[in-house]
């Protein structure tokens, strides 16, 4: 095996459910859950048995119709949320040998602030919306052990510069900013310790047409520029278009499909990947 | 002494309840132990968490000092100094080396203190990360996992925002390398005394139910950045204008009729005992 055939990061059978569960549907058949959810117990099975691996410099697109899982995988990624069950492994961190879902809490926190940058749908999420743009990038190099004001500034300020944000407005709190801007603010600070995995949720969802474009278009060189690895996840076929060289296709909770981007729009295989390739036409 | 009250106001069980809040302080510290604050005959915030510790603590023989931002004969300190007096009849003292317990707001006295004292500081906000994180539920998470990214953080904010680090009082400290820990609005000259102190030092809140503690020779460090260290407030070159100390926390003040700028110290107890020792020398 060539070095480059090992993933970056590697999901095994992740599972995430919102319940106790019950024997009605803890029963394999499949037809015991109504899409995702029991209505026996309640219980919404958000994550169910997905694999999949991301390679160094690879863009990976989650595609999939709203309440399929998309953000629930994300956040277990991430360790916003407890996984049920299931095994994540990122080739930088323990040569690969730890399952990331069961590390303590405080080496979660290391493998974020050092291994991870997230942009969320929502800036709220990603964001400390009052504090300065240049303290919320700060706050994840503070978080990995940087005590220099001086070199923070810099750096700070250089990551502002490359997302398009005029390095005299670092000091205003993105709460003064755009939409498109405050999502700007967090790409730089999610790139801010150089992390092999970038993980986007929706970044540009909510976002004016040539705003989305813009964020995409800076996504895109940004990626080519530091040849990071990215989960992108859309509920719009078009944004995994134009930035996934792989894609998966979730809905209710499971992965339904999987392969380069453009094998998937040439020839979707399941009934669903087919309705939603032919909305995009 | 009043009798129409139990010795030191509360009854046996609990003051009982507040000593094991503190003990636990005490073998944990920097930590913020929960406590079960009392309503008080004094408003809190008017140091009600200090005096509940006080008055957990204080025995018969105890000597007490109360001191409100230096000074032992403020309205807040002389109504604490009676409600303690009233229920216990314990000695009163301003000498600062003569107290067995002293309870504070907003200073450590400038006379070192020694192992057989306790100080009492009075705090109004006891989470350091407050500023950062407004839920206790997420504030205890961060502790547990000593994640201080926010403390830093914030006076990270003020560096961007004024050019230094700005807080007056209440600067963060590092408890031990373990906790960080809100000293109280203490000046950044007193978070030295802290460090290896030879006293206990407990630190109330009453009005957040909160107790912790620095116990005698404890490891204390201020918060900083490499390249903007930790200051104390600086007085180089001023002295007190009544007892001639350097080296000591001075208000600055201005003579109303000559309009010039003088110094005073802050702890006036401690510029007293100066000035009688200066006066003893004299008359010798
Ligand atoms: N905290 C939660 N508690 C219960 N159910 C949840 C919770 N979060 C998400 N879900 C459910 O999990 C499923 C997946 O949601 P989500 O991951 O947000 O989907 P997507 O991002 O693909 O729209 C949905 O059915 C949603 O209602
Ligand atoms: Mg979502
Ligand atoms: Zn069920």
């Amino acid at each position: 095996m060539t070095e480059f055939e090992v993933p970056v990061l590697s999901i095994k059978n992740l599972n995430k459910q919102f319940g106790p569960g019950c024997d009605h549907c803890r029963n394999p058949e499949p037809m015991a859950l109504i899409k995702n959810y029991c209505s026996v117990c309640g219980t919404v099975y958000a994550c169910r048995d997905v694999s999949f691996d991301v390679y160094p410099g690879e863009v990976l697109g989650i595609v999939g119709e709203s309440g399929s899982g998309k953000s629930t995988l994300m956040q277990c990624l991430y360790f916003d949320q407890e996984t049920t069950s299931g095994e994540g492994y990122i080739s930088s961190y323990q040569n690969g040998l730890k399952n990331l879902f069961e590390e303590s809490s405080q080496q979660k926190r290391y493998i974020r602030n050092h291994l991870m940058g997230k942009v969320y749908q929502n800036p709220l999420l990603g964001l400390k919306i009052d504090f300065s743009s240049i303290g919320n990038i700060a706050e994840k190099l503070i978080a990995a052990g940087s005590r220099n004001v001086g070199m923070m500034e810099a750096r700070g300020s250089e990551l502002l510069s490359k997302v398009n944000i005029p390095v005299h407005r670092r000091k205003e709190a993105p709460k003064n900013f755009s939409g498109g801007m405050q999502q700007r603010v967090q790409i730089a600070k999610a790139l801010s310790n150089q992390p092999p995995i970038l993980l986007l949720d929706e970044v540009t969802t909510g976002l004016d047409l040539s705003v989305q474009a813009s964020v995409l278009d800076l996504i895109k060189s940004l990626q080519r520029e530091m040849n990071i690895s990215i989960v992108l996840v859309s509920h719009d076929l078009g944004v995994i278009r134009m930035l996934a060289d792989r894609t998966l296709v979730m809905l209710e909770g499971q992965v339904i499909e999987q392969g380069l981007t453009d094998q998937i729009l040439e020839d979707p295989q399941a009934p669903f990947t087919q309705s939603l390739v032919h909305s995009l036409l | 002494m009043n009798t129409a009250y139990n010795f030191a106001f509360f009854d046996e069980g609990s003051k009982r309840e507040i000593r094991r809040a503190t003990l636990k302080a005490i073998a944990i510290p920097g930590y913020q132990v929960p406590f079960a604050s009392r309503e008080m005959p004094i408003g809190r915030g008017w140091g009600t968490g200090g005096l509940q510790l006080t008055l957990s603590l204080i025995g018969k023989e105890d000597v007490l000092k109360v001191i409100d931002q230096g000074s032992d004969e403020s309205v807040n300190a002389v109504s604490i100094k009676k409600l303690v007096s009233d229920t216990t009849g314990v000695q009163i003292t301003d000498h600062t080396s003569r107290a067995t317990i002293i309870q504070s707001r907003h200073r450590i006295p400038e006379v070192p203190l020694n192992k057989d004292q306790i100080l009492v500081l009075q705090v109004p906000l006891p989470e350091p990360l407050r500023y950062f994180e407004p839920s206790e539920h997420e504030t205890k998470k961060l502790h547990a996992e000593k994640e201080y990214s926010g403390a830093w953080l914030m006076l990270f904010e003020q560096i961007m925002k004024y050019g230094s680090m700005t807080t007056g009082a209440d600067h963060p400290v590092m408890v031990h390398d373990r906790y960080v820990m809100a000293p109280s609005p203490i000046p950044r000259f007193d978070n030295s005394k802290m460090n290896e102190n030879e006293a206990l030092i407990l630190l109330g809140a009453g009005r957040e139910k909160k107790i912790y503690a620095v116990p005698p020779f404890t490891k204390i460090v201020s918060l900083d950045f490499e390249d903007y260290p930790f200051e104390g407030e600086s007085f180089d070159g001023k002295c007190c204008r009544l007892c001639g100390s350097e080296g000591v926390f001075l208000d600055e003040l201005i003579d109303e009729a000559t309009g010039e700028t003088y110094y005073q110290c802050n702890d006036t107890s401690y510029c007293c005992e100066i000035l009688n020792e200066v006066e003893k020398a004299g008359v010798n």
